[in-house]
């Protein structure tokens, strides 16, 4: 039977250290609602989304109510719509008009997002993907609640560097229509390598052709948790070293990790199990992924900092994120049925206020975060950068960032905000859970001219390993 | 049966477990077990219930027990069994 500590310590982690779940996604299938007409290929995904859906965010409400536990949010991933649109869109604005019907969708069934306004590109694009990329902008502009993302590379196809370059355009024209409110539109676009089909967090989420006609995925965090049971982890060590009071070894520490991701994982786990049951739909994955948010305490910053480093960005950092990220995969796949999604610890940097103080410090620069997305899920996310950078610099990076996730057979994304009129010294605030953001140096060396050659970077070879 | 586990924290005052208990006995609420303990004038209860036979829905009891523990400036928690289950059992 569970004792009181057990209780105690659950409930200590919910309300002190900011244990939640973070997301319920439904994952929809559109294919069926193609349709050559275009309202009626509208009609369709509304009536769909709004009939499958409808109960979603009550039936989230109430397993937070009777187990305690909050589950922050409530939200839908679909088929990449240039796959449903491509027989009706002739023109981007068309497309606009499928981006508009999934913003009232979600508002009628109360989602605060709906994430595959997407396309699948990674080796060559049709009409419709083009399309589509190409309404982004527009679509972003005068929706609230849709995501967007590009998948442009993968490790079987290597990098489609046509859609790597237009992507470059795509950001700074969706920074420029949402210029009004910081750009905002840019948080809501990412670029992917290697995108999964069936991650529960945004703005990455699609629902891919891989799955099944609906399915419910749940994305855990508890970053909190973790940074809370590694403090007294080393204040259990030291007190127990009378000698020189050491902090824990390396075996201890990943213990430590490990065995609070497991719990953190059970939690999702059983929501996940509670959400299928309820709403009749299966249960796809548990995305083990360390979710930070602005709050205070919520920091994946604030554990690589209990682990030894003074800031995120100072040396030891790769290799202290590559331990905490292999160690939480080590404990939740244990705790769940099934694992998916993204998978790892995310380093937003407006998102996670540990990151904010690296770069006012002066610790953290974007080209170490690169290279800190080459051990963790997922990549360089929510970075403010200069209004001014050029087109052909955003897709340079987005080449860089998609390289590493080709070569590395794992999921890398891009989501950079080039904030309009602003520059250096400058932060921009973009609320909520996106937190607000100090504007980073990008390298201003040009990229220009090898972006501007066309074609494909070719699939890297699967053997001599070194 | 619906095993549902209640927790009391706050300052010790006299009738804190009177209270919540005859709620319970008011609306045919089992209790199944009960530990305390009072660190510091602070007072901690765990109580595991069975709420088949409650005569009102789940999230009633809840809000209304948590209700109680205001008036007594105690907090009361109601959640099922399960979560704490799941995260300390394999």
């Amino acid at each position: 039977m569970i004792n009181m500590n057990e209780v105690f310590e659950t409930n200590k982690m919910i309300e002190q250290e900011n244990l939640d779940v973070r997301t319920i996604t439904m994952g929809i299938s559109l294919l069926d609602c193609a349709d050559n007409n275009l309202d009626t290929t509208c009609k369709k995904i509304y009536d769909k989304i709004t009939t499958l859906a409808k109960d979603l965010v009550k039936t989230g409400e109430n397993i937070s109510k009777e187990f305690g536990i909050p589950i922050v949010n409530k939200r839908i991933s679909i088929t990449p719509i240039s796959l449903v649109g491509g027989a009706c869109c002739k023109i981007p604005g068309d497309y606009v008009q499928i981006a508009k019907t999934l913003d009232k969708a979600a508002k009628t069934v109360g989602v605060n997002f709906i994430g595959g306004y997407s396309a699948v590109v990674s080796k060559g694009m049709t009409r419709s993907d083009e399309l589509l990329i190409r309404s982004i902008p527009m679509a972003l502009a005068c929706t609230e609640r849709i995501c967007s993302s590009v998948n442009v590379g993968s490790t079987k196809t290597g990098i489609n560097m046509d859609a790597v370059r237009l992507m470059g355009d795509i950001i700074k024209e969706t920074a420029e229509q949402t210029k009004d409110c910081d750009s905002l539109g840019c948080a809501k676009l990412v670029v992917l390598c290697n995108a999964p089909d069936d991650n529960p967090f945004m703005a990455g989420a699609f629902h891919g052709v891989s799955e099944a006609d609906a399915i419910i995925n749940v994305g855990v965090s508890g970053p909190g948790v973790v940074k809370h049971a590694l403090e007294q982890m080393d204040i259990n060590a030291r007190s127990n070293d009378g000698k020189n009071g050491s902090d824990a070894t390396f075996e201890v520490l990943c213990e430590t990790i490990k065995k609070t991701a497991f719990k953190i994982t059970r939690v999702g786990q059983l929501v996940a199990q509670e959400a299928s049951a309820r709403l009749g739909v299966p249960f796809g994955i548990i995305d083990l992924s360390l979710a930070p948010t602005p709050a205070i305490g919520d920091s994946v910053a604030d554990i690589l900092k209990c682990i030894g480093v003074e800031h995120p960005g100072a040396p030891g950092t790769t290799a202290a994120l590559a331990l905490l990220n292999d160690q939480v995969k080590k404990g939740g796949v244990m705790a769940s049925s099934y694992v998916g999604g993204l998978s790892g610890a995310f380093i937003p940097v407006s998102e996670d206020q540990g990151m904010i103080d690296a770069v006012e410090a002066g610790a953290l620069t974007i080209e170490k975060l690169e290279a800190m997305t080459c051990v963790c899920s997922v990549g360089l996310d929510m970075i403010a950068i200069p209004g001014d950078t050029p087109a052909t610099t955003i897709a340079g990076i987005i080449a860089d960032e998609s390289a590493i996730g080709m070569v590395n057979q794992k999921t890398t994304a891009v989501r950079i905000i080039p904030v309009v009129g602003k520059t250096l010294g400058d932060t921009v605030e973009f609320g909520g859970l996106l937190g607000y953001a100090p504007i980073m140096p990008v390298n201003t060396f040009a990229s220009t001219r090898f972006v501007n050659r066309t074609g494909r970077i070719p699939a890297p070879i699967h053997s001599f390993k070194n | 049966m619906t095993r549902a586990i209640i927790t009391v924290v706050g300052k010790d005052t006299v009738g804190i477990i009177a209270k919540v208990c005859t709620y319970l006995a008011d609306n045919q609420i089992n209790i199944l077990d009960i530990s305390q303990t009072i660190v510091q004038d602070f007072f901690n209860m765990m109580m595991i219930v069975d709420m088949k036979k409650s005569v009102k829905p789940f999230d009633t009891i809840s809000e209304e027990l948590s209700k109680i523990g205001v008036e007594i400036g105690v907090q009361v928690k109601c959640q099922l069994e399960d979560i704490f289950d799941k995260m300390h059992r394999i």
